[in-house]
């Protein structure tokens, strides 16, 4: 059926903390390799319109699509649009199972109707589509909501191509939080600083993110709201304080403080203020606190037993549970959106990897094979990790599906990227 | 030292002794020049000394500071750690030994000990591992009695090497607590 919706993000805009207003000019660059175990082949016609579209939708649409691993785009220069029936014996014989015809129109106040479709060359039928109102500057948002849309009629998951991606960069003598599109498009700066910038973590409803600044000499965590650019220092007590974990409600964040003397984790309210309630106690460190998607349990890492590794507790106290045993170094628990997996840091033969753990099973995999990785960080739809790796001296992310079989590097030429941290999904 | 200064000295002073007004004292009046005796317990001192007195105190001459001193033990200001080692080695107790000395003389005197490691592993496990470096460096310090107040223990983690390689040499480097006197 068709919907039609007006894209508004420019009162979702970011507002820089800071002097400057512009967008950084830069962009990343993507390279995918590898492909999915299976793969549907999909035709996408260039969109039927009068005169030139700013952004080619259709191409973020085969590139998110063709990202993804799980799609082989068939090639066609046809341009198919979306109110006519496509011609399904062709695109049959082309070896498409699917079609995506489009078109659009520039509106009086400059704004542009937006419309695709999907369908079925098989079956001979609609599977439905949208009509989306945007700006310019919204074209490549409404390609990844039609990227997100086929995504999901094809493969029953959740499409993450309308999600962004928060990360540092380090590049001459200054650190940026930069948030950009999931496919490191439309950078964005919220904040720079001369000093060094770690641990970023979305809200679970993508309106804030917690960090760790050096700004002031020392670690202290903020919190910073993306639209206003407004922030507030949410722990700065004596000693270090870092490693913040949002509780799912958002009300909540678990902290790593040094205020009793080695590193421990306390929980404090996000919005800052009140007396942190220390979550479990060791005579060792215990930091890197990360809450299970149900809010109940939190993971982290202790040296109690010797050496780092992942353990669990739950929220409102008990036992602490141990969950990694092998090797000894295991640090960086996160946990998957549905709460099944667990992906984590390991040091195996002086090599960094990233490593999957079935929390059921307990059944490891490694995921990675730089050696130089860390700062796993799942997908919202659990498909996929990003995490940062270094390569030819140079810091940069990547995305690969959890079962490794597809893998997408971004990276920059003029500076490093690190801890990547994925956005939730959109309102 | 200033020559404008002392210009305009020179010319309110002439200013001053052109237009001013003085007051003269008329002898013939019977007026008594009363005798002053102030300050407590003043003698045959006259006027003055004992309230007028200015006592002298020095804020820290900076030449005299042995903080100062380039060749002093109080110049060394880093510690070094073994891999995987948060002990202050007993090469080091000397240098412990002098700034908690320094400190609990200069009470007045503050530190922040930053702590330091290699850049292998995660950030922030090595964070907390930079905290046990400057923990250690400050636990040895207020054994020796120096207060808490005097003292703050932080981490910079692996986030600012001072050195960059990415051999032993360097690694030993940046396994490093950081005495600051702020």
């Amino acid at each position: 059926m068709n919907r039609t919706r007006v894209l508004s993000r420019c009162a979702a805009a970011f507002i820089l903390a800071g002097a400057t207003a512009w967008a950084q000019a830069q962009e990343m660059r993507l390279d995918v390799s590898g492909v999915g175990a299976t793969q549907y082949p999909i035709a996408i016609g260039s969109f039927a319109g009068e005169g030139q579209l700013p952004e080619d939708i259709a191409a973020v649409i085969r590139n998110d699509l063709a990202a993804s691993g799980l799609f082989r785009i068939i090639e066609t220069n046809a341009v198919i649009s979306d109110s006519a029936t496509p011609d399904f014996a062709t695109l049959r014989s082309q070896g498409a199972d699917s079609v995506v015809g489009g078109s659009y129109s520039r509106l009086a106040d400059g704004r542009y109707d937006v419309r695709y479709r999907l369908s079925d060359t098989v079956r001979q039928r609609s599977l439905g589509g949208e009509s989306i109102v945007a700006g310019a500057n919204d074209l490549r948002y409404a390609g990844h909501r039609a990227a997100d849309f086929i995504f999901e009629k094809l493969t029953g998951q959740k499409g993450i191509f309308s999600t962004r991606i928060a990360f540092i960069t380090r590049q001459g003598g200054r650190y940026r939080l930069k948030i950009a599109d999931w496919d490191g498009r439309n950078e964005q700066t919220s904040l720079t600083s001369p000093e060094p910038i770690i641990s970023p973590s979305w809200a679970p409803d993508g309106s804030r993110l917690a960090y760790v600044s050096f700004e002031s000499k020392k670690p202290v965590v903020y919190v910073h709201t993306l639209s206003t650019g407004q922030r507030k220092a949410v722990a700065n007590f004596k000693g270090s304080n870092s490693a913040p974990a949002w509780s799912p409600d958002g009300k909540t964040l678990a902290v790593a403080l040094t205020r009793d003397g080695l590193s421990q984790i306390y929980l404090i309210p996000s919005d800052g203020g009140g007396e942190p309630r220390r979550l479990v106690s060791s005579s060792g460190i215990d930091t890197e606190p990360f809450y299970s998607p149900d809010g109940k349990y939190i993971y982290f890492t202790s040296d109690r037993g010797g050496s780092p590794q992942i353990y669990r507790v739950a929220v409102d106290g008990g036992q602490v549970s141990r969950v990694t045993f092998e090797g000894n170094y295991n640090v960086s628990p996160r946990v998957s959106p549905d709460g099944r997996k667990l992906a984590f840091v390991t040091r195996r033969d002086g090599g960094f990897y990233i490593m999957i753990k079935d929390l059921a099973s307990g059944a490891e995999t490694r995921l990675s094979d730089g050696g130089q990785e860390e700062s796993p960080s799942f997908a919202p739809n659990g498909l996929w990790v990003m995490y940062a790796t270094r390569a030819n001296g140079r810091d940069m992310l990547m995305a690969a599906s959890v079962d490794g079989r597809v893998k997408q590097r971004m990276s920059s030429d003029t500076g490093d990227i690190r801890e990547p941290t994925w956005g939730p999904f959109g309102p | 030292m200033n020559r404008t200064r002392t210009l305009w000295t020179l010319l309110l002073c002439a200013a001053l002794a052109g237009c001013g007004s003085s007051v003269e004292l008329d002898e013939s009046q019977d007026a008594t020049i009363e005798s002053r005796e102030t300050g407590a317990g003043a003698g045959a001192g006259g006027i003055g000394d004992s309230s007028r007195a200015v006592q002298q105190i020095d804020a820290g001459d900076q030449a005299q500071d042995p903080l100062n001193d380039p060749q002093g033990i109080l110049a060394k200001r880093s510690i070094y750690f073994a891999f995987d080692s948060f002990v202050v080695e007993d090469e080091y107790r000397p240098i412990i030994e002098a700034h908690a000395r320094y400190l609990t003389t200069n009470r007045n005197r503050r530190i922040v000990i930053q702590g330091n490691t290699d850049e292998r592993g995660s950030r922030e496990y090595n964070l907390a591992l930079g905290q046990k470096r400057a923990e250690a460096v400050r636990r040895a310090l207020a054994v020796l009695g120096v207060s808490d107040q005097q003292m703050e223990a932080v981490s910079f983690g692996e986030e600012r090497p001072r050195a960059l390689g990415n051999d032993e040499a360097s690694h030993a480097e940046n396994r490093r607590a950081d005495i600051v006197y702020q």
